[in-house]
C-alpha cells in the first residue's frame, strides 16, 4: 500500500484534472475576447471541453487491476475515483448546456467556477489523504460558495450565497476538527494508514468514534443529510437555478464519493457504530425530507426537500457497508444526477417564462410544450422510483442491499416513505397537465434541448438496460473492499 | 425460442403508445387507429396464445429467457403457464375493449390513448414474467399511466382524491412487497428468477415473516379488505376504459402477483395464513355486498362489487386445494370480463344521461337496449347465476372453501343473495321505470363499437359458463393448478 | 334418424334456446313475424316430446334417452340426462304448455321479441331440471329459469310487479342457497355429481367415525336435508314458505301465470322426488310426519286463503298452494313408508296431481287472463252474473273449475283420490286434516264462479266485455281435452308413472 514513486505516467493519471484547469483558463481567456460577440460559444466550447475530457479520462486515465496510489500518496486512481470523475463532468456538461439558456448564466467567470468546483470534485473523489482531502472539498466549496450568490443584485440568490458558506464554513470546521484529531490520533494523514495506526497505539474507539463523528458532521453538510439539511431550501431557491441542481446532484455526489471513502477504507473497525449512525442519518433524511416536502408550494423548495430524501435513500446503500450498497450507491447518485438536474432544469425553463416559481406555474405545461412536460414526468416518475426510469433501479439496489445486510427496518422505513414522496411527484405531475391562463408555446434553446436529451435517455438507458453501469458501479464497490 | 410472441403481446402495446405519442395531437383519427390495431393484434396474440398453449404438457411455455443484469440475477424472462394465460387473454381483451368505448375521448386522446397502451404493456408483463424483477418493472409500469389517466380524464369532483388514493394504495403495496421480495432473493441465492425461487426452499420461520408483507403488499391490488377502500374511489374517479382496465385487470393483476410470488414461493407461509386469509376474504364478499347495496351513484355500485368478487379469489386462493385454486383463477377471468363490461355500461350510460345518480335515472332499457342487456348480463354473471361464467368459477371455490372451512362458505354465500338483491334493484332503478323527462331528449343508443364491446364481452361470459370444459378455461387453468399444488406440496 | 333418438332430449331441451337466438336476428317490429316463429318453435318440442312418450318403454330401463358428454371434468360434472317415467310426464306437460302459453300471450304488445326470447329461454330452464341427471346440472337449470321469470314479471306484470318480481326472484335464490351448500358438500365428500351415482353412494356414506366437517354425520346430513327441503317447498310452495307465490302469480302475465303454476311449480315437487327420497331416505322417513304437516298447513291455509281473497287471480294463485299441498302429502306419504303399496299409489297420485294441476292451473290464469283482458279488473265483486253474456267462456270457466274442484270424471278427482287414498294408510291423522282443506276448496271454488258468473248481472259490462275469440279457443281446447281424458281414462299416463315410481322406491 505503498505510494509508488513519481512517474511521468502519473500524470497521465490526472489528465482529467489537468485538463480541467486547462479548460478553465481557457475559458477566462476568450472570455476577455468573445463576451458580446457570440454569447453560446463559451458555454458550449465548455461543454464540448467536458464532454472531451470525460472521453479522454475514460482512455487514458483508467485504474489498471490493482488502484493505484500516486503522488506520494495524495490521490488514488481507483473504480471510485474514475467513475465519480466521469459522473462530475457529466454533470458539469448538462449544468453548462442548461445554463447556457440565459445570457446572465454564461459569461467565462461563472462557466471558469464551475469548471474549478468540478475539478474540486474530481479531487474529492481520488484523495487518499486527509490533507488532501480538505484542500479538495474547500476547492469545490469556494468557487460553489460564489456561484450560489451569483446573481449580486437579487436579495435572495446573495443570502443563498451567504447562507451556504456559513454553514459551509462551520461544518468544514467542525469537519477539519475531527480531521486533525484523526491526524493526532494515528499520527498520519493517509486514510488507509490510520485504521492500521489507531490499531497499534490502541486508541480508545470512543475518542476514534467522536472524530468520526465530526468528519460525518461535515459530510452530512455535503450530502444535505438530516440533520444538516437545514441550509438547502435556502439555497436552493436563491440560487441560480442550474447552479442549484448542480448542488443537488454533483455537489453531493462529491460529499457521497468521499463519505464511503473514508467510513470504509478508514473505519473498518467501527463498522457497527457507524452503519448504525448512517442508518439513523437514512431515515431521518427519508422521513424529513418527505415530509416537509409535502407542504411546499414552491418548487424548487419542493425539490430541495425532495433531494434531501434521495440523501437519505442513498445513505441506506452506504449504511448497508456492503458491496451491493456501496454499487447501489453509485448507481443511485447517477441516476439521482441526471434525473434531478433535468427537473431543475425544467424548473428554471419555467420560471423564468412564467416569472414564478411556485407549483402553479407549471399549469399548462401539458400544452404549452408537450414534449417538456413528458420529460417532467419522466424526471418526476424516476425521482419517485418508477421503473422504467433509472431512479426504480437505484432503490431497489439500495433496498436489496438494506434487506441483505439484515436493516429490513430501514427498507420499511424506506419503502413507506417512497410512498409519501410518490405523493408531491403526483401532484406536480398533475399540475403539469392541467389547464392555465397561459398556454403559450414554450420554446427552449438547442442546447437546453440537447442537455434534456442527454438527461432524458440516460433516465431511460439507465432504467431498462441495467448492467453495464451497474457493473461499473460494482467494480467501484469493490475497490473499497 | 420461436417466435417471441409473449414479448410481443407486452410490447406491441408499449411501442404503439410511444408511436402514439410521437403523432401530432390533431390526428385523432390516426391515433385511435393506432391505438386499435395495436390492441387487436395484441387480442390476435393473446387468443393464439390461448388456442395453442399445450395442456397436456403443461408447465411454463412461450418461454424466452435473456439476461439482463446477470450479476444480480436478474433476466427478461418471461412464460406462461394455464393460469396466466387466460389473465394474458384477459388483459388484451379488456385493452381492446377499452379502446372501443374510449372512441369518442375528445380532450387530449392522444395522451389517453399512449397512457392506456402503456397500462395494457405493463399488465402483460407482470402475467408474462418468470423473473420477480420483471415482474415488478411491469407492475410498477402502470403506475403513472394509472394516476394521471384518473387524475386528468376523470370525473372531476372525485379525481383528485380518487387517483391520489388509489396510486398511493397501490404504491404502497407494491413497495411493500418488493421489500419482501428482495429479501427473498437476498436468502434465495440471489436470483429474482422465479423457477429457481421455487427450489429454493425457504426456512419456515422465514416465511411466515416474509409471507404476509409480500401477500399483504399485492393482495392491497387484489382489494383485500381493509386495504380495498382505493377501489371504489378510484374506479368510480377514473374514465371508462381506466376504470375497466382497473377493476377488470388490475386487480387480477395483484391477484395473480399474490398467487404467483407469496402462495407459490412461500407455501408454509401461506398455509399459516390461510385462516386470516379465509376470513378477511369473507368480510370482503360480505361486506362489499352490503355497501354496495346502499349506493346511490351507479358506479359506486359496480366499485364495492369489485371488491366483494375479490373476496371470492382471496378466499379461493386460501383454501389452497384444487377446487379453490381453480375457482380463483376461473373467478379472476370471469369478474375481470364482467367488471369491464359492468363499467363500460355504466360509462356509456353516464355519457349520455351526465348523471350517474341513480334515483336520477331511469328507463334506459328503452333507448339503449343492448347496453341493459349487457348489463343485465354483467348482473347474472355477478350474482353467481348458473350458466354463466361467474357460477362456473364461485362454485369451485365454495367446494373449495368446504374442505377447509366450512363456515366460509356458508357466510361468503349469503354475499350472493345480497348481490342479487342489489343488482336487480340497479337494473330495475336504471334500465327499467319510467325514463325521465330531461333524459328522453339526451339520451340516444350507444354506438356501433360499444355494441361490438358489450356483444364480446357478452359473448364470453356466457360461453364460458355453459361451455367451461369446452372454451379451453377449465383444462387451461387446471393445468396451472396441477403445478401449483405440486409446490404447495399438496396432492 | 339416428341423430334424433340418440339426442332426443337434448333437441328438445335445445331447440327453445336456438329458436330463442334465431329470434333475436328477426327485426323487433315485425310482431307477427316473431309471435308465429316463436309459437312454431315450440310446438317442435311439444311433437318431439310426443315421439318420445310413443318411444319411451315403461318396461324398459329405470332412465332412457340417456345422454351424457363432457361438461365440467375438474369438478366431477358432466351433461347427463335422461328421463325416467315420472320426468317424462313433467316434459310432456311443459312442452304443452309452453305453446299455449305463448299463443296466450299473442295479445302482448310491447317489446314482444324480448318476451318470446325469454319465454323460450324460460322453457329450456324448466326442461333442463326435469331432465338432468347430474346435480349441478340440476341446479343449473333449477336457477336459469328463475332470470327468465323474473324478468316476465318484472317487464310485463301488473301494478306492483317490481316488489312482485323481486320478492319471487330473491325469495327462490334465498332457497336455493341451502341447496347450493348442500350440493356443494356433498360434491366435495362424494367427488361426484351424477345422482345415478349419488343415490347409491349418499345414503350409505360412511366416514371413518361417523364425523363430517367436525359434527356427526347424522346432523350434518340432517341439515343438508333441510337445505334441499326447504329449497323445494318454498318452490312448491309448501306453507310457511309461500307467500311469494301470490304477489308472483297476481303480477305475472297471464301467460307468466300459466307456465309459474303450470310448470314452476312442479319443479319444487319434482325436486322432493327426484332428489330428497332417494337421497335421503332415512331423514325423509325421520321427518315425514314434519312434512306432512307442512303439506297439510298448506291444504288448508291455501283453501282458506283463496277463499277470502276478492281478487281472482290472487284466488286461483292461492288455490295453487292448496292443491300443491296434495302432491306434498303423497310426497310424505312416500317418505314415511317408502315401497308399501300404499306409498306407491300415493306418489303415483303426486305425479298425477302435479301433470294434472299444471293443466288445469294453466287453464284457470288463462281463463282469469281472458276475463281481465276485457273488464281490465280483477275484483271479483265487480263481476256478476256474467254468464248471461259470456256463456262460451262460462262454460269453459266452470269445466275447469270442476276440475280444480276435483268432480269425478275430470282429471282433478282421480289424482287427488290417489293421494288421499295412498296416504290414508300411512298418515292417517294428516290426511283426515286435508279432508276439511277439500271442503274449502269446493267453497272457494263456487264462491268464484257465483261471483264472476252467475248473480244479478253488472250493466257496466254489458257491451263492454266479447266473448272468446278463435285464438283463446285454441288454448283452452287442449287443456280441456286433456283434462277430461286424464279424468275418464288415466290408465295410459298412470302406468307410465306407476312404473317409475315401483323402480324407484
Amino acid at each position: 500500500m505503498n505510494p509508488a514513486p513519481f512517474e511521468l505516467s502519473m500524470l497521465l493519471a490526472i489528465l482529467p484534472e489537468i485538463l480541467l484547469v486547462v479548460l478553465a483558463a481557457l475559458v477566462l481567456l476568450l472570455n476577455l475576447g468573445v463576451r458580446h460577440r457570440a454569447e453560446g460559444v463559451l458555454g458550449w466550447l465548455t461543454a464540448i471541453g467536458l464532454a472531451v475530457i470525460a472521453v479522454l479520462s475514460a482512455v487514458f486515465a483508467r485504474p489498471g487491476d490493482t488502484p493505484q496510489l500516486i503522488f506520494g500518496g495524495m490521490l488514488r486512481l481507483d473504480w471510485v475515483s474514475f467513475s465519480f470523475r466521469l459522473l462530475f463532468l457529466l454533470g458539469a456538461a448538462i449544468t453548462v448546456l442548461v445554463s447556457l439558456e440565459h445570457a446572465r448564466t454564461i459569461t467565462g467567470e461563472y462557466l471558469a467556477l464551475l469548471l474549478v468546483s468540478t475539478l474540486g470534485m474530481s479531487l474529492m473523489a481520488s484523495s487518499a489523504n486527509l490533507i488532501m482531502l480538505y484542500l479538495a472539498i474547500e476547492t469545490t466549496s469556494l468557487p460553489l460558495y460564489l456561484l450560489a450568490g451569483y446573481y449580486v443584485e437579487n436579495q435572495k440568490s446573495v443570502e443563498s450565497g451567504i447562507k451556504y458558506m456559513l454553514y459551509g464554513a462551520v461544518t468544514s470546521a467542525v469537519m477539519l476538527y475531527g480531521f486533525s484529531l484523526l491526524f493526532g490520533l494515528s499520527g498520519t494523514a493517509n486514510l488507509a494508514m490510520i485504521p492500521f495506526r489507531l490499531t497499534q497505539t490502541g486508541v480508545s474507539p470512543l475518542l476514534v468514534g467522536g472524530a468520526l463523528f465530526l468528519t460525518l458532521v461535515g459530510f452530512g453538510f455535503k450530502v444535505s443529510a438530516a440533520p444538516f439539511h437545514f441550509w438547502a431550501p435556502d439555497v436552493y431557491e436563491g440560487a441560480p437555478t442550474p447552479i442549484a441542481g448542480f448542488l443537488s446532484t454533483a455537489s453531493k455526489a462529491a460529499g457521497f464519493a468521499v463519505l464511503v471513502r473514508v467510513l470504509l477504507v478508514t473505519f473498518p473497525q467501527l463498522a457497527s457504530f457507524w452503519t448504525l449512525v448512517v442508518a439513523i442519518l437514512a431515515a431521518l433524511s427519508m422521513i424529513v425530507g418527505n415530509l416537509l416536502a409535502l407542504t411546499q408550494r414552491n418548487i424548487k423548495r419542493l425539490l430541495a426537500y425532495s433531494s434531501i430524501a434521495q440523501a437519505g435513500y442513498i445513505l441506506v446503500g452506504v449504511a448497508a457497508d456492503s458491496p451491493l450498497g456501496v454499487a447501489g450507491m453509485v448507481y443511485y447518485l447517477t441516476s439521482y444526477l441526471v434525473t434531478n438536474l433535468a427537473a431543475f432544469a425544467i424548473v428554471w425553463l419555467v420560471a423564468q417564462q412564467v416569472g414564478s416559481e411556485d407549483l402553479d406555474a407549471f399549469s399548462g405545461l401539458g400544452k404549452r410544450n408537450p414534449a417538456i412536460a413528458l420529460a417532467m414526468l419522466i424526471s418526476l416518475l424516476s425521482l419517485g422510483g418508477i421503473p422504467p426510469l433509472s431512479g426504480f433501479i437505484g432503490k431497489v439496489l439500495v433496498f436489496a442491499a438494506a434487506v441483505e445486510a439484515g436493516q429490513v427496518a430501514l427498507a420499511i422505513i424506506g419503502v413507506l416513505t417512497s410512498v409519501i414522496g410518490l405523493y408531491y411527484y403526483l401532484t406536480v405531475m398533475k399540475i403539469l397537465y392541467r389547464p392555465a391562463v397561459d398556454e403559450a408555446p414554450l420554446k427552449p434553446s438547442l442546447s437546453w434541448r440537447t442537455a434534456m436529451l442527454i438527461c432524458v435517455v440516460l433516465m431511460l438507458a439507465l432504467g431498462v438496460i441495467v448492467a453495464p453501469w451497474y457493473g461499473q458501479s460494482l467494480a467501484a464497490a469493490s475497490a473499497l473492499f | 425460442m420461436g417466435f417471441p410472441v409473449l414479448s410481443l403481446i407486452i410490447f406491441i402495446p408499449l411501442i404503439a403508445g410511444l408511436i402514439i405519442l410521437a403523432l401530432p395531437a390533431e390526428r385523432k383519427q390516426a391515433i385511435r387507429v393506432v391505438a386499435l390495431v395495436a390492441s387487436l393484434m395484441d387480442l390476435v396474440l393473446a387468443f393464439w396464445v390461448y388456442f395453442t398453449y399445450d395442456v397436456q404438457a403443461g408447465g411454463y411455455q412461450f418461454v424466452e429467457r435473456m439476461d439482463w443484469v446477470k450479476s444480480l440475477g436478474i433476466a427478461y424472462f418471461t412464460g406462461v403457464n394455464g393460469v396466466s394465460v387466460p389473465l394474458v387473454l384477459l388483459g388484451a381483451v379488456v385493452l381492446t375493449s377499452g379502446v372501443m368505448v374510449s372512441w369518442k375521448v375528445e380532450e387530449r386522446p392522444r395522451e389517453f390513448f399512449a397512457f392506456y397502451m402503456f397500462l395494457g404493456s405493463s399488465v402483460q408483463g407482470v402475467f408474462c414474467s418468470l423473473d420477480l424483477f420483471m415482474l415488478f418493472f411491469f407492475f410498477e409500469l402502470a403506475v403513472f399511466p394509472k394516476y394521471l389517466m384518473i387524475a386528468i380524464w376523470g370525473y372531476p369532483k372525485t379525481r383528485d382524491y380518487g387517483s391520489m388514493k388509489l396510486t398511493l394504495y397501490l404504491f404502497l403495496g407494491s413497495v411493500l412487497s418488493l421489500v419482501g421480495v428482495l429479501a427473498m432473493w437476498s436468502a434465495g441465492g440471489h436470483t429474482f428468477d422465479m423457477l429457481e425461487l421455487e427450489k429454493a426452499g425457504f426456512s419456515r420461520a422465514f416465511q411466515t415473516g416474509w409471507f404476509l408483507v409480500v401477500f399483504g403488499g399485492f393482495a392491497i391490488l387484489g382489494g383485500i379488505f381493509p386495504f380495498h377502500s382505493w377501489a371504489p374511489d378510484g374506479h368510480v374517479a377514473a374514465p371508462t376504459a381506466v376504470s375497466m382496465m382497473l377493476a377488470g385487470v388490475e386487480m387480477k393483476v395483484g391477484a395473480f402477483a399474490a398467487l404467483r410470488v407469496a402462495i407459490t414461493l412461500m407455501p408454509d407461509g401461506a398455509r399459516f395464513y390461510a385462516p386470516l386469509i379465509l376470513a378477511l376474504g369473507t368480510v370482503n364478499v360480505v361486506y362489499g355486498a352490503l355497501i354496495a347495496m346502499i349506493q346511490s351513484d351507479f358506479k359506486y355500485v359496480i366499485g364495492f362489487s369489485s371488491v366483494s368478487h375479490m373476496g371470492l379469489v382471496m378466499i379461493g386462493f386460501a383454501t389452497l386445494n384444487r377446487e379453490g385454486l381453480l375457482g380463483a383463477g376461473l373467478q379472476m377471468f370471469s369478474h375481470g370480463i364482467m367488471t369491464a363490461l359492468f363499467f363500460a355500461v355504466v360509462g356509456m350510460v353516464y355519457d349520455r344521461a351526465h348523471t350517474r345518480h341513480i334515483p336520477e335515472l331511469g328507463g334506459l332499457s328503452q333507448k339503449m337496449p343492448l347496453a341493459a342487456l349487457g348489463f343485465i348480463i354483467a348482473g347474472l354473471v355477478s350474482m353467481g347465476m348458473p350458466g354463466f361464467s361467474g357460477f362456473v368459477a364461485e362454485f369451485p371455490i365454495f367446494m373449495g372453501a368446504w374442505q377447509v372451512m366450512p363456515i366460509v362458505a356458508i357466510i361468503a354465500i349469503l354475499g350472493v343473495i345480497v348481490t342479487a338483491g342489489y343488482i336487480l334493484l340497479v337494473v330495475r332503478r336504471v334500465f327499467y321505470g319510467n325514463l325521465p323527462e330531461q333524459l328522453n331528449a339526451l339520451v340516444g343508443d350507444v354506438s356501433t363499437m360499444d355494441k361490438i364491446v358489450i356483444v364480446g364481452l357478452s359473448a364470453m361470459m356466457v360461453l364460458m359458463g355453459i361451455l367451461p370444459t369446452w372454451t379451453r378455461m377449465v383444462p387451461l387453468i387446471e393445468s396451472g393448478i396441477a403445478q401449483i399444488l405440486v409446490l404447495l406440496g399438496g396432492a | 334418424m339416428d341423430f334424433l333418438s340418440n339426442h332426443l332430449l337434448s333437441l328438445i331441451l335445445f331447440i327453445p334456446t336456438g329458436a330463442a337466438l334465431l329470434l333475436l336476428l328477426i327485426p323487433r317490429q315485425r310482431l307477427t313475424l316473431i309471435r308465429w316463429f316463436s309459437l312454431i318453435a315450440s310446438l317442435i318440442p311439444l311433437i318431439l316430446s310426443v315421439i318420445l312418450w310413443l318411444r319411451f318403454d315403461p318396461q324398459g330401463a329405470k332412465f332412457q334417452f340417456v345422454e351424457e358428454a363432457v361438461w365440467y371434468p375438474a369438478i366431477h360434472s358432466s351433461y347427463h340426462v335422461g328421463v325416467d317415467g315420472i320426468a317424462l310426464t313433467m316434459v310432456l306437460l311443459t312442452t304443452l304448455l309452453t305453446p299455449l302459453a305463448i299463443l296466450a300471450s299473442f295479445s302482448i304488445q310491447e317489446n314482444v321479441r324480448t318476451y318470446m326470447v325469454l319465454f323460450l329461454l324460460l322453457e329450456t330452464g324448466m326442461l333442463g331440471v326435469f331432465m338432468a341427471l347430474d346435480l349441478l346440472l340440476f341446479f343449473v337449470f333449477w336457477e336459469v329459469g328463475l332470470v327468465p321469470m323474473y324478468f316476465l314479471i318484472a317487464q310485463w306484470g301488473g301494478a306492483n310487479r317490481n316488489y312482485a318480481s323481486l320478492k319471487f326472484i330473491l325469495y327462490t335464490m334465498a332457497g336455493s342457497l341451502g341447496l347450493l351448500l348442500a350440493i356443494q358438500l356433498i360434491g366435495v365428500v362424494t367427488r361426484t355429481y351424477d345422482i345415478t351415482r349419488l343415490i347409491e353412494i349418499w345414503p350409505q356414506l360412511d366416514l371413518p367415525g361417523g364425523v363430517l366437517l367436525g359434527m356427526p354425520l347424522a346432523t350434518v346430513k340432517a341439515v343438508a336435508f333441510w337445505a334441499f327441503v326447504v329449497a323445494f317447498a318454498i318452490k312448491v310452495p309448501v306453507w310457511p314458505f309461500h307467500t311469494w307465490l301470490p304477489d308472483a302469480h297476481t303480477e305475472a302475465p297471464t301467460a307468466g301465470s300459466m307456465i309459474l303454476a303450470g310448470v314452476l311449480l312442479k319443479l319444487g315437487a319434482f325436486g322432493f322426488i327426484r332428489l330428497v327420497l332417494p337421497l335421503y331416505p332415512v331423514e325423509s322417513k325421520q321427518y315425514a310426519l314434519w312434512l306432512a304437516g307442512l303439506a297439510t298447513l298448506a291444504i288448508i291455509f291455501g283453501a282458506l286463503g283463496a277463499f277470502g281473497q276478492d281478487d281472482f287471480k290472487r284466488l286461483v294463485a292461492y288455490s295453487s298452494i292448496n292443491h300443491m299441498g296434495f302432491v306434498v302429502l303423497g310426497v310424505a306419504a312416500m317418505a314415511a313408508a317408502p315401497g308399501t303399496l300404499d306409498a306407491n299409489i300415493a306418489l303415483n297420485g303426486a305425479v298425477l296431481q302435479m301433470f294434472n294441476h299444471g293443466l288445469y292451473s294453466a287453464g284457470m290464469f288463462f281463463l282469469v287472463g281472458v276475463i281481465y283482458e276485457r273488464a281490465h279488473t280483477r275484483d271479483l265483486n265487480a263481476f256478476g252474473g256474467l254468464y248471461a253474456i259470456l256463456p262460451v267462456y262460462g262454460s269453459i270457466l266452470i269445466f275447469t273449475s270442476m276440475a280444480s274442484l276435483g268432480l269425478p270424471g275430470l282429471n282433478g278427482f282421480v289424482s287427488e283420490f290417489m293421494v288421499v287414498r295412498g296416504a290414508w294408510g300411512v298418515l292417517t291423522v294428516f290426511t283426515v286434516l286435508s279432508m276439511i282443506g277439500l271442503f274449502f276448496t269446493g267453497a272457494y271454488t263456487l264462491k268464484a264462479l257465483w261471483k264472476v258468473l252467475h248473480g244479478p248481472l253488472n250493466e257496466h259490462w254489458k257491451g263492454h266485455v266479447s266473448e272468446m275469440n278463435v285464438r283463446e279457443m285454441l288454448v283452452i281446447t287442449p287443456l280441456m281435452v286433456l283434462i277430461l281424458v286424464i279424468g275418464v281414462m288415466p290408465g295410459w299416463i298412470v302406468d307410465v308413472i306407476n312404473r317409475a315410481v315401483m323402480l324407484w322406491f
